[in-house]
């Protein structure tokens, strides 16, 4: 297991500097996420215009590397796309970080997302990743 | 350096492994391994109940790890020794028994910002229920309790004051005395949760001037599943029980009952004989250390761990001078999240906690979200301080490096 799969420099560079990491005083949702383990915070912001369009998506989070970069290059993600859309994007998210889908393979479909594909073989770090798309989900209304 | 290394077959069987997570919980002898084995093999049966030599035989060793236990920390009545699950058991024993029979509306419990949340929620929770209030006694900004202020707090109201004696978090070694003292003079219970003690200080019960000491044998290098109230009979025989069931009763009708004599009434159901066996034997392999010889070389390792992480441009250690802590190294390195300094460590076989080390209360006083935490045993070496020295600085270097 190499850290540099885990810890690629697009990953240090967005928990560096977060994108969207903003409040939002116009949305038509925030979510709140607390991971009592390790004590991470992240709330998320989206904005849904009336035809299902994501128009905006924001967060502030205090956690590790990989829970900031990942609500980072998740915000970016979503912006512009419908509420099924981001949906599906987060299935297949799901589906990169447990090592179901190849991050090569994925590339087309995922994009910069692919960065965090290293996080499947490290298991007690999947959880990090996938915070900021726990919360957008709910925040679709689509928690379960 | 390593021989001591070789009394533990989980280090053995994993050679390249730096275990610094000894607060969370320690590692194994082989000694304790084959007391719990021998007693399943020899003299397995339900004690206190057999009319047969194998059950009396199983009463007696259980009864003979209760007198060993009681000796390592100091407790000359071994009947004063009730056996439980751990720390937070023997804690939510008193706080249930002795608080719900005897806390008042108005009462005052006061706990302090360095407690473990087994030492924390059972009082808050024990206040709400009683219409009592908390206080909380402040931590000065180096992570002791501050005294000044705990003595200001304490008044008539005042029924118990419950505290660590050392910070699982920080390492901080408390004044046990000095805080028994002050809870006394006011008419107070003096409650010690003594979980990181007990298996790095010297403890003697009877010395301290406590009314109850609770600890846990998992991390004094017995099993998972046995730790310990001790209390002082006066204690003891004024609480209620706190479970009821078999062992604990002496007469049962059919509308009331009458309680067993201590320590039984605390302990309702069939014993944990083989890990009360284990935790003697883990006592006997640590008196054969010495206790003074097991801080000697935490203290030790401590030091250059510490001088060797100060080295580093960006880490900020926690808590007092070292002198004043257990072998317990919290810290910071900036720019990088304890979570990923644990990932990154973990690569290289080192092991260390990462998070708010169950004592929120505290990390929200000190204003860190989260720290990395190493900690050293008997078992630590120059080996494992020089890999985590090296694990830091590699993370540093992951992080800067683009």
């Amino acid at each position: 297991m190499s850290l540099d799969a885990l810890y690629q420099e697009i990953i240090l560079e967005h928990n560096r500097r977060p994108r969207n990491s903003r409040e939002m005083t116009d949305a038509t949702a925030r979510v709140d996420q607390h991971n009592p383990l390790c004590g991470d915070e992240l709330t998320l912001w989206v904005r849904l215009g009336d035809d299902g369009t994501l128009d905006d998506a924001s967060f502030k989070a205090s956690g590790c590397a990989i829970s900031r970069a990942s609500a980072s290059l998740m915000t970016s993600a979503v912006k512009g796309k419908s509420r099924a859309e981001a949906l599906e994007l987060g299935e297949k998210f799901r589906e990169l970080v447990t090592g179901k889908l190849d991050p090569v393979a994925a590339k087309g479909e995922l994009g910069s997302l692919v960065a965090l594909g290293g996080v499947s073989r490290f298991p007690q770090r999947v959880k990090c990743a996938s915070m900021a798309w726990h919360a957008l989900r709910e925040a679709l209304g689509d928690a379960g | 350096m390593s021989a001591r290394r070789e009394d533990f077959p989980l280090l053995v069987n994993n050679p390249g492994l730096h275990y610094l997570d000894s607060a969370a919980t320690s590692q194994k002898p082989r000694a304790v391994l084959d007391a719990m084995r021998d007693y399943y093999e020899r003299d397995n049966a339900n004690p206190h109940r057999g009319a047969y030599d194998l059950s009396a035989r199983a009463t007696e060793r259980y009864h003979d790890a209760r007198v060993r236990i009681a000796k390592f920390i100091g407790l000359q009545d071994s009947d004063c020794l009730v056996f439980t699950r751990g720390t937070t058991e023997a804690l939510n024993l008193v706080a249930t028994a002795w608080g719900g029979a005897n806390v008042q509306p108005g009462d005052e419990i006061v706990v302090t910002g360095l407690e473990h949340h087994a030492n924390f929620v059972p009082w808050q929770q024990l206040a709400r229920a009683k219409g009592a209030s908390l206080r909380i006694c402040p931590v000065t900004t180096d992570g002791r309790i501050d005294l000044e202020q705990l003595k200001g707090m304490l008044g008539e109201r005042t029924r118990v004051v419950a505290f660590s004696h050392v910070s699982n978090a920080l390492g901080t070694i408390n004044p046990v005395t000095e805080i028994a003292r002050a809870a006394h003079a006011v008419g107070a219970l003096a409650i010690c949760d003594g979980a990181q003690g007990t298996p790095h200080l010297p403890v003697s019960f009877d010395a301290l001037g406590l009314d109850a000491y609770a600890f846990s044998g998992h991390k004094m290098c017995g099993p998972m599943g046995i730790g310990g109230l001790a209390a002082t009979r006066a204690l003891l025989e004024s609480m209620p029980p706190y479970q009821f069931g078999g062992d604990m009763i002496e007469i049962v009708g059919d509308e009331r009952s009458t309680w067993n004599a201590l320590p039984h009434k605390f302990e309702a159901g069939t014993p944990n004989v083989a890990d009360a066996i284990g935790l003697a034997a883990a006592c006997e392999y640590l008196d054969g250390i010495g206790m003074a010889q097991v801080r000697t070389h935490e203290l030790a390792l401590l030091g250059r761990a510490q001088d060797a992480l100060l080295a580093i441009d960006g880490v900020t250690v926690y808590g007092p001078g070292v002198n004043d802590r257990s072998g317990v190294l919290s810290f910071t390195l900036e720019g990088v999240h304890p979570h990923d300094l644990a990932t990154i460590l973990d690569q290289q076989g080192v092991c260390i906690r990462a998070g708010h080390h169950c004592a929120q209360p505290l990390m929200r006083r000190l204003a860190v979200p989260a720290t990395a935490r190493a900690s050293f045993y008997v078992y630590s070496t120059e080996e494992d301080v020089a890999a985590l020295a090296a694990g830091v600085a590699r993370a540093k270097e992951i992080f800067s490096n683009f």
